[in-house]
């Protein structure tokens, strides 16, 4: 159930899954996001961090896509 | 054409039956690989494109791939089967296109496991062309392809928008596929495991030193068992009653056999054209390569490497590179001419110079690691070790100074993690073969031509001059004879042969331990030369190699100071 709370793909918990609603950053990046199927109204599941501001893994579809810590600070997504 | 790591290259070698590459991470088609196949009657070239996600290029090689489209007749589009969804937006665009299509549904095998049911005779109907499932690791479904090949069509598919695509490729996948709830599998729950930061640590580390020690065992045993015997009890004699003929002495035996040593030919040290310069490619080098390719191309086949990245990650920014640049890396470790025509895949130039003047300072290649732990490691490991600790030491702290000094910026980390797959042996061995003989055919002419190059001027007395010249930074900085220099000078057309050339010198370990990171890091070898050359252009290339120098110059000297 979508409980509305809106946060940062970087700070997910693993294993917490959720909507990607927003993408903020400019047309190049929201390109290379959604080639790789990260568009708003998709589900993502966190896989992982690593620490230290590493890459965030995720899962969407039957996909993982390793994310760099800065632009998944930039992708919005809705808890649940 | 498809999207990245769906399996084209497997499908492009089972058309053409060409040796190609094709490995499990994205991006090993940025150059790409072209061959014939038989349609019919007809003989037609098949272009194995690199892997796009979208028509609208966001990196080279995307762009490349574009290129390519504008230039071919007809397109067969390799879609990941399991990954429908995102596959086809490449496709509804590649239809919106006035070109002809097919559609091969690969890695179809997976979908049943992975509880996805795709209605093929509903795809395609609402695609309008042929979509044929293929396995393409064990060649099923390629007949069917290649069969139905004269039947694509470019339907009259409208042009849409980004929105308007998504929509469209939303529709059809609700419409042909269904999926039915499955378990885990223990290949995705150890993919998982190894991006975790604590699990996925043990696990790169657990793997890296079984490669290591899979590496050498290999690598041992092939000279143990097989090459070292066979030199010493087939070749040898040969040799000596060569030898015997060509009267013991002189200009040529000099250059064939070399010089004997205890009245026996000793195929490191006597340094002739047909002992030394035979026995330095198969007898010591060839077998690491051989294992180390093995090693190498089955991570890339499971599709490890992604993983690596994602955990390096954090170190290589501090570096100026990102993850992905372990990569290159990783390839130097076997040779660093394809490890540096790979820095491609990185987005940058600065990440590119950066990438590639680390790889060719601080990463020993095999041939030259080979030599290391045949010569330095008769001294005992912990020399060797000191060499690897040196060379990784420098890696990191030379990383860390380009990283600031370096203008512009390194983007961040975006890259497919491919599941774990079990290595299709075919293309494991096809890649090893590859390999193996691109070394041999490379190396070989070069090592034979360096060693006579070497007895030439030897006899000539031309290294005396050279030796005398360089003698006080030799000597004075590095603590090593001053015949240590022609090792050095020669390392430059290879450096398996130069180390080989310490071995006459009676070296205590610490002067070898200096000799091998002085050769290593000194400069790159003349092939490696060439594509820096090449990849870097002229000015950066000066910059690479006189970092090169001073680096080498200080840290042999320290070596030298400390040990």
């Amino acid at each position: 159930m979508p409980d509305g709370k809106q946060i940062p793909l970087s700070q997910m918990q693993a294993g917490q899954s959720g909507v990607v609603v927003q993408m903020q950053g400019g047309r190049g990046l929201i390109n290379r996001l959604s080639a790789l199927g990260i568009r708003p109204g998709q589900r993502v599941t966190k896989v992982s961090s690593m620490f230290m501001r590493g890459p965030v893994t995720i899962q969407i579809g039957n996909a993982q896509v390793a994310i760099g810590f800065g632009m998944a600070k930039r992708i919005i997504v809705e808890l649940g | 054409m498809g999207n990245p790591n769906v399996g084209k290259s497997v499908i492009f070698s089972r058309l053409t039956g060409v040796r190609v590459i094709a490995s499990n991470y994205p991006g090993t088609t940025v150059s790409y690989t072209r061959g014939f196949m038989k349609l019919g009657e007809e003989t037609v070239e098949v272009v194995d494109v690199p892997g796009t996600y979208t028509l609208e290029p966001t990196s080279e090689a995307e762009e490349i791939a574009l290129q390519m489209l504008d230039s071919g007749d007809l397109v067969i589009n390799v879609a990941d089967a399991t990954n429908l969804e995102r596959n086809l937006y490449l496709t509804l665009q590649l239809l919106e296109r006035n070109i002809p299509v097919i559609v091969a549904l690969n890695i179809w095998d997976d979908t049943e496991h992975r509880g996805i049911h795709i209605d093929l005779d509903k795809l395609r109907e609402l695609l309008g062309v042929p979509a044929i499932p293929t396995v393409a690791v064990s060649g099923q479904g390629i007949k069917e392809l290649v069969e139905n090949i004269p039947k694509a069509v470019s339907p009259d598919t409208p042009i849409r928008s980004h929105a308007e695509r998504w929509a469209a490729v939303g529709s059809i996948t609700d419409q042909v596929q269904r999926i039915t709830h499955r378990h885990h599998t223990w290949l995705e729950r150890l993919g998982d495991a190894s991006v975790k930061p604590l699990t996925g640590g043990i696990i790169a580390l657990a793997v890296l030193v079984s490669a290591f020690l899979v590496v050498r065992f290999i690598g041992e045993s092939l000279i143990g068992y097989l090459l070292e015997p066979l030199f010493d009890n087939l070749w040898a004699p040969v040799m000596l009653r060569l030898s015997d003929f060509l009267g013991g002495t002189g200009f040529f035996h000099d250059i064939l056999i070399g010089k004997l040593i205890d009245g026996e030919v000793n195929f490191v040290e006597s340094f002739g054209l047909l002992t030394t310069g035979l026995f330095v490619p198969f007898g010591m080098v060839l077998p690491y390569i051989v294992s180390f390719y093995l090693v190498l191309g089955l991570l890339e086949d499971i599709g490890y490497l992604p993983r690596l990245a994602v955990l390096m990650d954090t170190l290589m920014h501090r570096l100026g590179l990102h993850g992905y640049a372990i990569i290159p890396t990783m390839l130097g470790l076997g040779c660093n001419v394809p490890a540096i025509l790979a820095t491609r895949i990185l987005e940058s130039k600065r990440e590119r110079f950066i990438a590639a003047t680390l790889i060719s300072i601080a990463i020993p290649c095999a041939a030259l690691q080979a030599m290391i732990f045949g010569l330095v490691g008769q001294h005992g490991g912990q020399y060797v070790a000191i060499v690897y600790g040196t060379l990784f030491i420098v890696w990191v702290i030379l990383g860390i100074i380009l990283n600031r000094f370096v203008k512009g910026f390194s983007p961040e980390l975006l890259i497919e993690i491919p599941p774990y797959r079990l290595p299709p042996w075919r293309t494991v061995l096809q890649k090893l073969w590859m390999r193996s003989s691109g070394f041999l055919k490379e190396a070989i002419p070069i090592i034979l031509g360096a060693v006579l190059v070497i007895n030439i001027l030897y006899v000539l007395g031309i290294f005396d001059a050279i030796a005398n010249f360089a003698a006080p930074v030799v000597t004075g900085l590095l603590g090593l004879p001053k015949e240590a220099v022609t090792a050095i000078v020669i390392g430059f057309l290879r450096k398996d042969v130069a180390l080989g050339m310490l071995a006459p010198l009676a070296l205590s370990a610490k002067q070898l331990v200096v000799g091998s990171v002085v050769l290593a890091m000194f400069f790159p070898c003349i092939a490696a030369f060439v594509v820096l050359l090449r990849e870097l252009g002229v000015i950066n290339m000066l910059k690479a190699a006189g970092i090169m120098i001073v680096a080498a110059l200080l840290v042999g000297g320290a070596l030298n100071l400390i040990l």
